[in-house]
């Protein structure tokens, strides 16, 4: 059960973003171009989504520990910082770029478009520099 | 190239990547945020006690489109750009920018504003606003 959980919130994340147009980049952008061909169907996505997450998430938090984990691994951090905003505004500018964010990327991989097998590389690389010249942050928000 | 809108399947889209998020919390206690999975999957480990777990999901997360083709008979509708160096570009910034600023539009986006963290709604108004920017200049002041 353990790992078919897991499995399974990983292929229903995947089919939700394909489902809502995430994984088609050129309808990222379109939501993106306010001033173009404007599609505000994304912010239907993102409203979906916390519609569901926010009182989902306030259910879960009543007990006191989740399913098959001794505890929740929650962000505590409510300090701003100017790595939390350089890092935002870097990868918005990378999001509006590509229209790609990393799970719609991942979720692209297997359709093996030639712009995601140089996207999701060049992505981990991204990563990888972050994590190698940043220093570990106390506790990571959205690991 | 224009795209139709689509406020039905977008939303229950969304609404199925929350359910993702909330199985994750409730089976694992963890928040689905894609940056942080892949990043904690890269050298160097820091945190390896969720690795096993973030693995699995990937592997989930890798399961979509060739079942969505499976159970449509069509693959998932996508245009990507064939801009291969924009593409790198862009992927070394997103890479950067989700690890730098401790997520990505699943992990701040969604679940963050979900638990009213304003470090969260801070960083996905930040990306939002720098996202709109960019895509203005791409194609309005440099594609023209």
């Amino acid at each position: 059960m353990r790992i078919l959980s897991t499995l399974f919130a990983g292929l229903l994340f995947g089919v939700g973003l394909i489902l809502s147009g995430m994984a088609n980049p050129v309808k990222v952008q379109n939501f993106l171009d306010l001033f173009g061909t404007w599609d505000p169907s994304l912010a239907f996505v993102m409203g979906g989504a916390i519609i569901v997450t926010m009182p989902g998430f306030w259910l879960v938090q009543k007990r006191a520990t989740p399913l098959f984990h001794d505890m929740f691994h929650l962000p505590t951090r409510t300090d701003f910082d100017a790595r939390l905003l350089v890092g935002a505004a870097t990868f918005g500018i990378g999001w509006g770029l590509g229209g790609f964010c990393p799970g719609p990327a991942v979720t692209s991989l297997p359709l093996a478009a030639s712009g995601t097998l140089l996207f999701v590389p060049a992505m981990l690389v991204g990563m990888m520099i972050a994590k190698y010249t940043a220093k570990p942050a106390p506790r990571a928000l959205g690991t | 190239m224009e795209t139709d809108f689509t406020p039905i399947t977008s939303l229950l889209g969304g609404a199925l990547i929350g359910l993702s998020a909330i199985v994750l919390l409730a089976a694992h206690g963890r928040i689905a945020g894609i940056s942080g999975i892949l990043s904690r999957i890269l050298p160097p480990h820091v945190d390896k006690a969720g690795l096993p777990q973030g693995i699995i999901f990937l592997v989930g997360l890798l399961l979509a489109a060739p079942l969505w083709t499976l159970a449509t008979g069509a693959t998932p509708t996508q245009v990507v750009s064939d801009n291969g160096p924009l593409l790198v570009i862009a992927g070394i910034l997103v890479g950067f920018g989700s690890v730098l600023g401790n997520g990505c539009t699943s992990g701040h986006g969604v679940c963050g504003i979900s638990r009213g963290s304003a470090r969260s709604i801070a960083a996905t108004m930040t990306f939002m606003a720098t996202a709109f920017v960019t895509v203005f200049v791409l194609r309005h002041v440099v594609g023209g």
